[in-house]
C-alpha cells in the first residue's frame, strides 16, 4: 500500500467509521483489528509512515490521523456499550432490590411485659387501675400495717417530699385506696412506678415498675391465692414451669409468701442467673392482713383476700436477657428497635 | 445472720446435712441464701510433724527443721522460738493459699530453700497469738488436714431473717425450727467447769447485788433488768471451742468475758453487757432517761449528745452506757478487770429504735432489742451467762443475781378458731394437727369454749392475733401441702381506670406512627418554680420531681446523638408533678410527650434521599396526638412564638409543640417536640353518617393573600359564605413569587347536596358569593392567571 498517498488512505479509513455504528460483535472486532491493530491496522500503518513524510504533509496527515483515531475509538466504545446493553438489560424489575419501609415504633419492653401480665390477670377477672405516685405516709405505711416505729419500715428506704408525704415505695397504697372506694368483690391489678432510695446499679434503680394485685371477697382462701398465682406463672412462662411458695414476711399480708418460678434460663438445674438455686423470685404475696382491712373500713371477719406485688423490669431482664436495668432508661434507639412487635 | 451447722447439731444432738438443713429452713420461712464451709481458706493446711530442729547455717534466729508432711519429709526454715522436735504444727506446703489470699511460694531464706511454712494462729486467722507457731496437741497423723484434726470443719448457713422473727437471730431459734421439722428437741449443752449458779432474786424496782445498788427509774424504757456480780475473773483468751463457735458465726473472739457474752447473744439472742465494777462510781447503777444535753463517749470513742427520749445506764456520777445500744468507754472491761457487773436486760423496742435512729448507731445489740428479745426468758439467760463466764474466766458470784422487774410479764394468750383456719387457708386442718404443729415450736394449747387458747412463748413477740397463728399452721404444715385448685370467683366491681385505657390507645397510635416508647426518670434537676423538691435526694442531679416530660426526652435524644444516631423518634407517657403548699402531696398530671428528629422515613434507593422531619410533620403529629390524647376536643393554634399551643374547649392550655433547642452535633437534623396533658375524658361515641349517593362538584380557587391575612381567616370566610352545599375546604398549594403582592394559596372546594345532583350554575353562584365575601372582609382576590 506504500504507493497509495497517506491522505487517500485516511479518507478510506474515515469511510469505515460509519460501519462501526451498525456492526455486530464479530464485525466490530474485525473493524478494530483492521483499523487499529498493532500489526495490520490501516490507521496504525498511516501513523507509522508519518515520520517519512515531508514537513507539511507530516502536519496535516498527523492531525487528521489523530482525529480519526479518537473518532474510531469512541465509536467502538459506544457500539460496545449498545451491544452490551442489548444483551444484558436484565428483568424490567429486579425484585431482590430492597422494598420501601416505614418507621415503626415499639412499646417499651417493660410496657410489653406489664401489658402481658395484666392481660393474664384479666383472664382471671382483674381490672386494671392506677393510683398516685406521691403518697401520704398514712397510705404508704400506716394503713398497710407498717408502723413507722417498727423495723419493717426499714425494709424500704424512702424518698420524702415533705413531712408526712413520700414517693410511694411500692404500689401497695393503691390497695387501701381501692378498698376505701369500692365494695367487694374486688379484683384489680395496678401497674405503676415506685421509688426507693437505692442508687442505680445493674439490678437496682431508684425508680422502678411494680404491679400490685388485690382480691377481696367473701371466702377467698390461700388455695385461691395459690391457684391464681400458679395460673399466672404457667401462662406467663410456660405450662411446665414449676412454682414454689416460700413462707416470708410482709406487714400487710399474712400468711405471706415469696413466690419463685423455676429459672427460665437453666430450667431449674442451677445457673448464674438464678445464683445456682434453680429458682427465680417473681413476687412477694400473701393473704391480706386483717389489720389492713380494718384500716380500710372492711369487715375483716366477713372478707378475706390476697395481694401480690411483682417487678416487671426484673422479669423483662430475665425474659430478654438484658444485663443492666439502666438500659431501660437510656432510650437508645438501637435498644428500642429490638423490641418491635 | 449466720448459723453454724456444728452448733445447730450440738443443740439438736444430731449430725446435720448442709443441703437438707438449708432446704428445711427455707420451706419454713427462714430462707437460706448461701451454704458455705467455715474456714474454707484453711483447706490447704495439714498437720506437720517436726522430726528434727537444726541450726540455720546463715542466721542465728532461724532454725532449719525437718518436717514430716505425710507425703514425705521436707526442710522448712522456721523463725518461731517455740519450735521443738517431736511436736506437731500446722504446715502449709509451697503453693498453698492462706487466709487473706496469700499464696505461699518456695523460696530461699538466707540462702537456704524453705519448702513451705509452719504457721502461727494469727497466720491462719485462728487467733491473735503471734508469739510463735501454733502447737497442736493432736493424735492426728502428719498430712491430716488441719480442719479435720482440730474439728474446725463446719458449714455456715446464711439465713435471711425477716424483721418479725427476732428469735431466728440466734442458733437456738434456728434449731427450734429444725427440731419442729425433724421431730427433735432443742437442749442447751452444759458448760464444762461451770458451777451451780443460783436463780436470780426478783426485786420490784431496786435491789443490791454484790455491793452494787441497782435502781430502775425508767421502767417504761427498761421493763426488766437482770444484774449479776462476778468477782475474781481473769481476763484472757477464751478456750478454743468458744473461739471456734464465735468464728463459725462470723464473730471475732476478743477475750473470755466478752466472748462469753457474745456466745450467749448468738446462742439465745440475749444481748449482755459487762461493766468493770471498779470503774463504777458511787456503788450504784441507775437505769433512767437521759437528761437533755447530757453526753456520753461510747466504746468506739465517739461522743454523743443525748435526749430525754433515750434510756441510759448510769452510775452515781453519770451515764456509762446507752441502754441497749452501746457501752461507754469509762467502764469498759480491760485486761486488768477482775470484778464485773453483768447486765442482762430487756429494753423497749420503740425506745431502742428511736435512740439508735437518732444517734445513727446500728449495733448487734440494738438490732436485736429493736426486734424484741425474750422478756420471759431473761432470768434463764442471765443464769446461763454467769455459768459460762465463770467456766471460761473463773471468779464467783458473791451472792445471787437480781432480777429487777416491776411487773412480771404475763404470757400472751391468743385464741384460735379451728374453723377460721379452714376459712383462711381453704383446707380443713384437723384440730390435733393444729395442736401438734403449734406445739412443735413452743406454743402451749388448751381447748376453751370451742376455741384453742394458745399461749405464746416469750421469744415470739410477733404472734399477737389469731391470723399470726394461722400463718404458723400454714408455714409448719408446709405451703406445698395446700392444693393449687382454681375455685369459682365473682367478677370485680372495679372498672378499668380511664387513664389506663387512654394510655393504651395513645401507645397504639404513636407506635403505629413509627415512634418508640421511652422511659425517663421522674427525678431530675429543678424544673421551674413549681418543681417539688425531694427532701433526701440521692444526688445533686436528682433533686426534684419533673414538671415536664420533654427535658428527659431531650436528654435521651442527646444520648442517642452521642451514639451517632441521627433518626430519633421517642414518646413517653408519664406523670409530672407540681408542688403544693401545705401538707398535701404534689399535684400529679398524666402527660404525653414526643420528640422527633432526622429522616421522615427510612431511606430508599428509588427515592430522593435526605428528607427530614420538618415543621409540617411536627404540626401534623401534634394534631394526631391531640386527636387521641384530648378526645374531648382541643384546638391547635400558633402560640405567638415559633410553635403551636393546644387549648381545651374551656380555654385552658393543654400543651404545645414546636422546634426545640438542643445541644446537637453539626450533622443532627432539627429537633421537634410535643407535650400535652393526657385527658381521661371518654371519646364521644362514633355516630354513623349516611354515605353520599349524589355526585360532588369541585372548584379550585387560587387566591392572593395580603401579608396580614392567614389561611385560617380565609377558610373561616369561605365556610361562612359557602352555604350548606359546601362540603369541604382544603389547601392544596402555596405559591410565592416576586410579581405577587403577598402570596397565592390554592384551595379545593367540594360542593354537594346529599339529596339531589347540583347544577354548575348554582355552584358558580356560591363561588361568586364566596369571592365577594373574601374581597369585602379580607381584601382577598382571585389570582389573575
Amino acid at each position: 500500500m506504500a504507493h497509495v498517498p497517506a491522505e487517500d488512505q485516511l479518507e478510506h479509513i474515515a469511510a469505515a467509521i460509519d460501519e462501526i455504528a451498525t456492526a455486530d460483535v464479530q464485525r466490530l472486532e474485525q473493524l478494530r483489528t483492521s483499523l487499529l491493530g498493532r500489526k495490520a491496522g490501516a490507521l496504525t500503518h498511516v501513523l507509522r509512515s508519518i515520520p517519512a513524510l515531508d514537513a507539511e504533509q507530516r502536519r496535516t496527515v498527523g492531525r487528521r490521523a489523530n482525529e480519526l483515531k479518537h473518532a474510531i475509538e469512541s465509536a467502538i466504545t459506544a457500539r460496545e456499550r449498545t451491544l452490551a446493553a442489548a444483551v444484558g438489560t436484565g428483568p424490567a424489575v429486579d425484585r431482590t432490590m430492597p422494598g420501601r419501609r416505614r418507621w415503626r415504633g415499639a412499646r417499651h419492653p417493660i410496657t410489653q411485659v406489664v401489658d402481658e401480665i395484666c392481660g393474664i390477670f384479666r383472664e382471671l377477672g382483674f381490672s386494671r387501675i392506677m393510683g398516685p405516685e406521691a403518697e401520704t405516709e398514712e397510705y404508704n405505711f400506716t394503713k398497710l400495717n407498717i408502723p413507722l416505729d417498727h423495723p419493717a419500715a426499714d425494709m424500704q428506704d424512702t424518698f420524702y417530699l415533705k413531712p408526712g408525704v413520700v414517693l410511694r415505695t411500692h404500689t401497695s397504697p393503691v390497695q387501701a385506696r381501692t378498698m376505701e372506694r369500692y365494695a367487694p368483690p374486688i379484683r384489680v391489678v395496678v401497674p405503676g412506678l415506685a421509688y426507693r432510695r437505692d442508687p442505680f446499679d445493674p439490678s437496682h434503680a431508684p425508680v422502678f415498675d411494680q404491679i400490685e394485685g388485690l382480691v377481696v371477697d367473701e371466702g377467698v382462701s390461700f388455695v385461691d391465692f395459690k391457684a391464681a398465682i400458679d395460673f399466672f406463672a404457667k401462662r406467663f412462662f410456660s405450662a411446665d414451669t414449676a412454682v414454689r411458695f416460700r413462707p416470708s414476711y410482709f406487714p400487710f399480708t399474712e400468711p405471706s409468701a415469696e413466690v419463685d418460678a423455676q429459672c427460665q434460663n437453666c430450667r431449674g438445674t442451677g445457673c448464674s442467673t438464678c445464683k445456682q438455686t434453680g429458682w427465680m423470685e417473681i413476687m412477694g404475696a400473701g393473704m391480706v392482713h386483717p389489720a389492713v382491712f380494718e384500716a380500710c373500713g372492711i369487715d375483716s371477719e366477713r372478707y378475706t383476700g390476697y395481694a401480690f406485688g411483682m417487678g416487671p423490669a426484673r422479669i423483662a431482664m430475665v425474659r430478654y436477657g438484658i444485663p443492666d436495668i439502666r438500659m431501660f432508661f437510656d432510650n437508645d434507639m438501637r435498644f428500642l428497635d429490638q423490641f418491635l412487635e | 445472720m449466720y448459723a453454724s451447722l456444728n452448733w445447730l447439731g450440738r443443740l439438736l444432738g444430731t449430725e446435720l446435712d448442709p443441703q437438707e438443713t438449708a432446704e428445711r429452713l427455707t420451706v419454713v420461712g427462714a430462707t437460706v441464701d448461701a451454704v458455705e464451709p467455715v474456714h474454707a481458706e484453711l483447706g490447704d493446711v495439714v498437720i506437720g510433724l517436726v522430726e528434727q530442729v537444726g541450726k540455720h547455717p546463715n542466721a542465728d534466729r532461724l532454725t532449719l527443721c525437718r518436717v514430716s508432711t505425710g507425703k514425705g519429709t521436707v526442710e522448712v526454715v522456721c523463725g518461731a522460738p517455740n519450735v521443738r522436735a517431736g511436736m506437731k504444727y500446722p504446715y502449709a506446703a509451697a503453693g498453698a493459699v492462706l487466709p487473706g489470699g496469700f499464696k505461699l511460694e518456695r523460696r530461699k531464706i538466707r540462702g537456704v530453700v524453705s519448702n513451705g511454712m509452719l504457721c502461727s494462729a494469727k497466720e491462719l486467722g485462728l487467733g491473735a497469738d503471734q508469739d510463735g507457731i501454733l502447737e497442736l496437741d493432736t493424735v492426728a497423723a502428719p498430712g491430716t488436714p488441719l480442719l479435720e484434726a482440730l474439728d474446725l470443719a463446719d458449714t455456715r448457713l446464711e439465713v435471711d431473717v425477716t424483721p418479725n422473727r427476732p428469735d431466728l437471730l440466734a442458733q437456738r431459734g434456728i434449731a427450734r425450727e429444725l427440731a419442729a421439722a425433724m421431730g427433735l428437741t432443742v437442749k442447751l449443752p452444759a458448760f464444762e467447769g461451770a458451777p451451780a449458779v443460783p436463780a436470780a432474786r426478783r426485786v420490784k424496782r431496786s435491789g443490791s447485788v454484790g455491793g452494787i445498788e441497782v435502781i430502775v427509774e425508767d421502767d417504761e424504757g427498761c421493763p426488766r433488768y437482770g444484774a449479776a456480780v462476778i468477782r475474781g475473773v481473769r481476763i484472757g483468751p477464751s478456750p478454743e471451742w468458744l473461739q471456734a463457735r464465735l468464728r463459725s458465726v462470723g464473730a471475732r473472739p476478743i477475750n473470755n468475758v466478752v466472748d462469753a457474752t457474745n456466745y450467749i447473744l448468738h446462742e439465745i439472742n440475749q444481748p449482755l453487757h459487762a461493766f468493770d465494777i471498779n470503774d463504777l462510781r458511787g456503788g450504784k447503777l441507775i437505769i433512767r432517761r437521759a437528761n437533755d444535753g447530757e453526753r456520753i463517749t461510747t466504746l468506739d470513742g465517739e461522743d454523743h449528745p443525748l435526749t430525754s427520749e433515750m434510756t441510759m445506764i448510769c452510775d452515781a456520777d453519770g451515764a456509762i452506757a446507752i441502754a441497749g445500744v452501746m457501752g461507754g468507754e469509762n467502764t469498759e472491761v480491760s485486761d486488768e478487770t477482775t470484778d464485773i457487773l453483768l447486765e442482762c436486760a430487756y429494753f423497749d423496742r420503740r425506745r431502742i429504735r428511736a435512740t439508735r435512729t437518732a444517734l445513727r448507731m446500728d449495733t448487734d445489740a440494738s438490732y436485736r432489742f429493736e426486734r424484741g428479745t425474750d422478756l420471759e426468758g431473761l432470768p434463764a439467760a442471765l443464769r446461763r451467762a454467769v455459768e459460762l463466764i465463770i467456766a471460761v474466766a473463773g471468779g464467783e458470784e458473791p451472792e445471787a443475781a437480781i432480777d429487777v422487774c416491776p411487773r412480771l410479764p404475763q404470757p400472751t394468750t391468743v385464741f384460735l378458731r379451728p374453723s377460721r383456719v379452714e376459712h383462711l387457708l381453704g383446707v380443713a386442718v384437723p384440730q390435733d394437727e393444729i395442736e401438734r404443729l403449734l406445739g412443735s415450736v413452743g406454743f402451749t394449747l388448751a381447748p376453751r369454749d370451742g376455741r384453742l387458747a394458745v399461749q405464746v412463748p416469750g421469744w415470739r413477740p410477733d404472734v399477737t392475733r389469731e391470723v399470726d397463728l394461722i400463718e404458723e399452721v400454714a408455714r409448719l404444715r408446709g405451703y406445698d401441702s395446700f392444693p393449687v385448685e382454681m375455685r369459682p370467683f365473682r367478677p370485680t366491681t372495679v372498672p378499668d381506670a380511664p387513664s389506663e385505657l387512654r394510655s393504651a390507645l395513645v401507645r397504639q397510635v404513636l407506635t403505629a406512627l413509627g415512634i418508640h416508647e421511652a422511659r425517663t426518670l421522674p427525678l431530675g434537676p429543678v424544673g421551674g418554680e413549681h418543681a417539688q423538691p425531694v427532701q433526701n435526694p440521692l444526688s445533686s442531679e436528682e433533686t426534684h420531681l419533673r414538671t415536664d416530660l420533654l427535658p428527659g426526652l431531650v436528654r435521651s435524644v442527646e444520648r442517642n446523638w452521642s451514639a451517632r444516631a441521627r433518626d430519633i423518634r421517642l414518646f413517653e407517657i408519664g406523670r409530672v408533678f407540681r408542688a403544693t403548699t401545705g401538707a398535701t402531696p404534689p399535684v400529679e398530671t398524666l402527660r404525653i410527650a414526643v420528640v422527633l428528629t432526622g429522616a421522615r422515613q427510612p431511606g430508599h434507593w428509588a427515592d430522593v434521599s435526605g428528607i427530614d422531619f420538618d415543621l409540617w410533620d411536627l404540626k401534623g403529629m401534634l394534631e394526631e396526638v391531640v386527636g387521641v390524647a384530648a378526645p374531648g376536643g382541643a384546638a391547635v393554634a400558633p402560640d405567638g412564638a415559633d410553635g403551636w399551643e393546644v387549648t381545651g374547649p374551656d380555654g385552658t392550655v393543654l400543651g404545645r409543640g414546636g422546634e426545640l433547642d438542643a445541644d446537637g452535633p453539626p450533622w443532627a437534623a432539627p429537633l421537634f417536640g410535643i407535650e400535652i396533658d393526657l385527658a381521661v375524658a371518654e371519646t364521644p361515641a362514633v355516630r354513623y353518617r349516611a354515605l353520599p349517593t349524589t355526585p360532588p362538584i369541585e372548584r379550585d380557587l387560587a387566591l392572593v393573600l395580603p401579608a396580614t391575612v392567614a389561611a385560617k381567616d380565609v377558610e373561616e370566610v369561605v365556610r361562612g359564605a359557602g352555604g350548606s352545599m359546601l362540603e369541604s375546604v382544603a389547601v392544596f398549594d402555596e405559591y410565592r413569587a416576586k410579581e405577587l403582592v403577598g402570596r397565592s394559596v390554592a384551595w379545593r372546594l367540594v360542593f354537594r347536596d346529599p339529596s339531589r345532583t347540583l347544577r354548575d350554575a348554582e355552584v358558580d353562584r356560591s363561588v361568586n358569593q364566596i369571592l365577594r365575601a373574601l374581597k369585602e372582609r379580607l381584601g382577598v382576590e382571585r389570582r389573575e392567571s
